[in-house]
């Protein structure tokens, strides 16, 4: 792919947007998470893999700000945020979706969208009651943001449904246009494809680079389907048990003797566990 | 039989997004408006109005709680308390310095709207049952401190009187013309809700409830969120309990006891968490029911029983009859009138052609 070695390029350049600087995270005796660095290129797709129980997910936690990290620190584009608020985090263009689909079940798919909007929008309390006026062009022209996603996920004949009600792979769609309705310059996507089907993980996979090219988001990706990863990313980092023991391109981390002992395993054909 | 859809076609957002978007609602709100303005006030016997200023009363607090129990996803057992704080404002600032309504009114209300989010505090760490019993704390609190601090509650009674509203040297001193005073409120609340609940803000209140952690993912500041519910709701409380005070012509903390914060519970419950309608549902069933029970009680009763009998047996039968119509409907229908209404309508939608 030719925008992938562009990109790979500028990764080269050591262009980081967002940088992970040896953070630990330690839950009582448990350490799940143990000094790890990770440094993602503007507009690369950077995939963290690794067994069950790695700290894969408390990586994530710690970036959007849900886990404070006992060491290091967490720089987006020059700001340190390991100490903000995971809403201001949000502001500051950081969206995520989570492994367990976590949709606002009692709305519907355009109010979720809507919902992703909520940083963007500005009316307060005032304004809302009255909303004839300010409240109302705003909504409407958001609304039209929305609509440009809906189109873009192809979920036209489902906006009015209440999200409760879809089937799991629209759900997980749903939750990445809710991310995307942030306009994030950074997009955390945690098991975007768990329990999904071969056509369901294509369709998802195919979001994922368009999301990337199209719109210039930095994604980094948490994925268990080895093939995808290696399909679609720039680089990849391994964790095992809280530690990063490899990264690299997807070439270079195939090849690494300890990620196929650690992760894939010793055997033959390795390459899908 | 009205409610249809078909060959409305919208061409712009603004349309699809409007309050009700079928044309029928232009109809709906000037037949309710001829209906509640131009012929209730006028044929209708005093009495009669007088239940209906309770009622229209009991929708301004009623929608108020539901924006926090039934959208926001927290519960309060002290609506009752912060009726009280806004009463005992408006009626100390409408005593001592002679203020107008238009005056007391907000200062009740944002004084309640402070200690509702004072109350609230808890909710920051936990939920549930736990802010309940919290809340039920603030209830229980306030409510003694009105009772014992003689500068608020103005002396042994506990109880202050005011005079009747008045605008422009017009006074509302009968129900008929209190009906237009509460009428008038009644209509800002629903409007105000109905725009709230549809908005940036109400959209954030419904995502603390559904989700609070994907809120939080998404940039909604949680705490900020839980508070302002808090105080929003407090607000609509506190002025409810203003309402209550020009209504009766006193302010008296028995008015707004425990049992008080719990008949508002039971109107949203049972008209639907959730919903504007249902609250309004719920405020209209909930001060409906005594009333009818008790005129049905004194007109069947008195086959039964003698005149003296009567009165004994009409308050134990009352409150009886009373929490088992509630029991009935909540088994009838858990999700509230507010749904019993949408099922029938949706029954029609298509009607009489279903399938």
């Amino acid at each position: 792919m030719a925008a992938t070695s562009a990109r790979r390029i500028a990764a080269q350049q050591g262009d980081s947007q967002l940088v992970v600087e040896g953070v630990s995270k330690r839950f009582g005796g448990v350490v799940a998470v143990q000094d790890v660095s990770l440094e993602v290129p503007r507009g690369a797709i950077v995939s963290i893999i690794g067994p069950n129980g790695a700290g894969k997910t408390s990586l994530l936690n710690m970036i959007s700000g849900f886990y404070k990290p006992d060491n290091g620190r967490v720089v987006l584009e020059g700001t340190d945020i390991t100490q903000k608020k995971p809403s201001d985090i949000a502001a500051l263009g950081i969206a995520r979706t989570f492994q367990n689909i976590a949709l606002f079940s009692g709305l519907t798919v355009l109010d979720n969208l809507m919902l992703g909007r909520h940083v963007r929008m500005k009316s307060g309390v005032i304004g809302s009651v009255i909303y004839w006026g300010m409240a109302q062009k705003e909504d409407i022209a958001h609304r039209e943001a929305c609509e440009e996603i809906i189109e873009f996920l192809k979920l036209q004949d489902l906006r009015k449904q209440p999200t409760a009600a879809l089937a799991y792979g629209l759900r997980k769609r749903v939750e990445l246009g809710r991310a995307l309705a942030l306009e994030p310059r950074v997009l955390l996507l945690d098991e975007p494809m768990g329990g999904m089907n071969q056509d369901e993980k294509e369709d998802m996979a195919r979001y994922i680079l368009d999301v990337n090219q199209e719109r210039g988001v930095t994604v980094v990706l948490i994925e268990h389907d080895m093939g995808v990863v290696m399909d679609i990313s720039d680089r990849v980092v391994v964790l095992d048990r809280g530690r990063r023991i490899s990264a690299g391109t997807p070439d270079e981390v195939q090849r690494d003797p300890v990620v196929i002992q650690a992760y894939l395993g010793t055997g033959k054909g390795g390459e899908r566990t | 039989m009205f409610h249809r859809e078909s060959g409305v076609f919208k061409t712009t957002y603004g349309a699809d997004m409007a309050l009700y978007p079928l044309p029928i609602a232009k109809w709906t709100i000037i037949a309710l408006g001829v209906i509640f303005v131009g012929i209730v006030p006028f044929t209708v016997h005093e009495y009669y109005l007088s239940i209906l200023n309770l009622i229209f009363i009991a929708i301004v607090g009623a929608l108020g709680l539901n924006i926090l129990v039934g959208y926001t996803g927290q519960i309060s057992i002290g609506h009752g308390a912060f009726m009280s704080v806004g009463a005992y404002t408006a009626a100390n600032l409408a005593v001592k310095l002679d203020l107008p309504f238009w005056l007391t009114l907000p200062a009740g209300g944002l004084m309640a709207a402070l200690i509702g989010v004072v109350v609230g505090m808890p909710s920051l760490r936990i939920k549930g049952l736990y802010l309940a019993i919290a809340t039920l704390a603030g209830q229980l609190i306030i409510e003694w401190t009105i009772n014992r601090v003689p500068a608020i509650s103005g002396g042994a009674q506990a109880s202050i009187e005011v005079g009747r509203p008045s605008l422009l040297g017009f006074s509302f001193d009968t129900q008929g013309r209190l009906y237009f005073f509460l009428l008038f409120f009644a209509v800002l609340a629903i409007v105000a809700t109905l725009n709230l609940v549809r908005s940036r803000i109400g959209r954030a209140f419904v995502a603390v409830r559904d989700q609070d952690i994907a809120a939080e993912i998404i940039g909604i500041n949680i705490y900020r969120y839980k508070l302002l519910a808090f105080a929003i709701s407090s607000f609509y409380a506190g002025v409810c309990g203003v309402l209550y005070t020009y209504y009766f012509g006193i302010a008296n903390y028995e008015q707004f006891q425990l049992i008080v914060s719990i008949d508002y519970l039971a109107m949203i419950i049972i008209g639907g968490l959730g919903s504007v309608l249902g609250s309004i549902l719920g405020a209209v069933f909930v001060t409906l029911l005594p009333i009818v029970i008790r005129i049905l009680m004194e007109n069947v009763g008195s086959l039964f029983f003698t005149a003296a009998e009567m009165a004994n047996v009409i308050s134990g039968l009352r409150l009886g009859v009373f929490g088992g119509l509630i029991i009935f409907f909540l088994i009838v229908e858990p999700e509230g009138l507010n749904r019993l209404w949408r099922n029938i309508r949706s029954y029609f939608r298509v009607w009489p052609f279903s399938y």
